[in-house]
């Protein structure tokens, strides 16, 4: 007995090791990763086509529009979250191995973060110089979208979680994460906004990475008990 | 004590006290919600400002109070349902879910024709309580299509009530937040320091229809669950001894 239980990696080994299998899975298939990037770039063009090209105009919207494209495409790529090892039965093996669901629904969510949402945050400056953003404001947006979108992955996680084995599984996930986003959503757009503005922009970067504290601390035991539920 | 709430939680038990508890609480709601209506619209004096139509915040008023109110009863019998296990908190939260919505509904939609005359458009962005009672209309959509989207009852339950509680913890932010994002409804009347910033004539029938509102609330929940205990249980013994006695005799 005591030989098998020395035999169980330690938490940071579980962690480490969830991480590397889904960046693993997810360099060998890249369209994953590329999809909500593209859809993310195609969704920031519409809106300029739809309301006209003046520069003023991109200049006032484009915070907003930077951080709903970021936010849908954050909910794009969330979808599969636990999709893929549903179906092919791994995600049995994930809830009976020995290491802590929440440190695996964690896992699940940094690596998920790792390829969508550092992807997305790296080149939002190429879609912000679009949209005429000032430089220093750029500095700003990334900061948001860093906080905004691992808060926006964790409490994806939770969503996708609850709605995986669902057969309108992805509406739902919509339905069920827009509203719980919304405060990500307000505070990232207002302070890139008050950026651009050259006001102050601390009060909305500490509550952006307040709630992403908020978040890494309670979301992953949720989506563990969710994954439990919906998994029964 | 306990002994008391052991048998609340049985089913059948709660169904024999239930019939007994909701015509008080119909006639109390009846009789407040009377009061309230005849005294708020024909007695109250008219506001200084806004005339008579302020009148509408005998409707506004409670059933905002009560979507709040209806949320946290979700959420707390979600809670319960979710970590004793326990049946009846689970069908309370799902019957709390849809009058949580209409009252949502009703606060929106009344909200929305009082702002017309007083602020000259049906809707304001601007507003904070505005925006945040709207997301938490979402809220409760989203509650009520997990729950539709799961063909399982005890899984839908269990699924359901980790929503509900997750949305418990991010109402107060989403409050917050949107009160950040700007301001233009009034502030706090009846709860503040110094006292209630409003005279007693128009007082009386707010606190009037909040209780009326408050009563309606329980019995029709009370209502909902009954009929939600009932086809839960459709297959115990208790409830076809109730529906078809002539049945069981034979």
């Amino acid at each position: 007995m005591n030989s098998d239980e020395a035999k169980i990696p330690g938490l940071w080994h579980g962690l480490r090791s969830i991480v590397r299998r889904d960046l693993l899975l997810a360099w060998k298939r890249p369209g994953d990763m590329l999809n909500p990037l593209f859809f993310f770039a195609m969704v920031s063009a519409l809106f300029p086509l739809a309301v006209g090209p003046s520069a003023e105009q991109l200049a006032i919207s484009g915070p907003g529009v930077l951080w709903v494209a970021a936010l849908l495409a954050a909910l794009l790529s969330l979808n599969s979250l636990f999709l893929n090892d549903y179906e092919d039965g791994s995600l049995d093996q994930i809830i009976l191995s020995p290491q802590p669901l929440p440190l695996l629904a964690l896992g699940k969510s940094v690596s998920h973060w790792l390829v969508s949402g550092l992807p997305l945050v790296i080149v939002s400056p190429l879609v912000a110089m679009t949209f005429r953003m000032p430089v220093e404001t750029v500095g700003v947006l990334m900061v948001t979208l860093v906080f905004g979108t691992i808060s926006l992955s964790l409490l994806g996680s939770i969503g996708a979680a609850l709605t995986v084995g669902l057969n309108r599984g992805n509406a739902l996930l919509s339905l069920l994460i827009l509203p719980l986003a919304m405060p990500v959503l307000i505070f990232g757009a207002r302070t890139v906004s008050l950026a651009a503005a050259d006001d102050a922009v601390a009060a909305g970067i500490y509550f952006l990475a307040a709630y992403c504290m908020l978040a890494i601390t309670f979301a992953p035991f949720a989506a563990a008990a969710a994954l439990k539920i919906s998994n029964e | 004590m306990w002994k008391f709430l052991h048998k609340l939680a049985s089913p059948p038990h709660f169904y024999d006290l239930s019939a007994k508890i909701i015509p008080w609480f119909s006639v109390g709601a009846l009789a407040f919600i009377a009061y309230g209506t005849i005294a708020g619209l024909f007695f109250a004096p008219a506001d200084y400002q806004q005339g008579d139509a302020f009148r509408i915040i005998y409707v506004h008023v409670p059933a905002a109070y009560l979507s709040m109110l209806a949320y946290t009863a979700m959420a707390v019998s979600a809670g319960i349902g979710l970590i004793w296990r326990m049946k009846l908190a689970h069908a309370v939260a799902a019957a709390a879910a849809p009058l949580g919505a209409w009252f949502t509904f009703l606060a929106l939609a009344t909200g929305s024709i009082w702002g017309r005359p007083m602020w000259g458009t049906w809707w304001e962005w601007g507003d904070p309580r505005l925006t945040s009672e709207l997301i938490m209309l979402f809220l409760y959509f989203g509650y009520m299509a997990l729950r539709g989207a799961i063909d399982d009852t005890a899984k839908a339950d269990r699924a359901s009530a980790v929503l509900a509680l997750v949305g418990a913890v991010n109402i107060p932010i989403i409050h917050f937040s949107v009160e950040w994002w700007s301001s233009l409804h009034q502030g706090p009347t009846l709860v503040r320091e110094g006292g209630p910033a409003i005279v007693p004539a128009m007082m009386y029938p707010l606190l009037a229809m909040i209780i009326g509102f408050s009563l309606l609330f329980a019995a029709l929940l009370l209502a909902r669950v009954r009929s939600e205990v009932l086809y839960r249980e459709r297959r115990t013994h208790w409830v076809r001894k109730l529906l078809m006695p002539s049945e069981e005799s034979t």
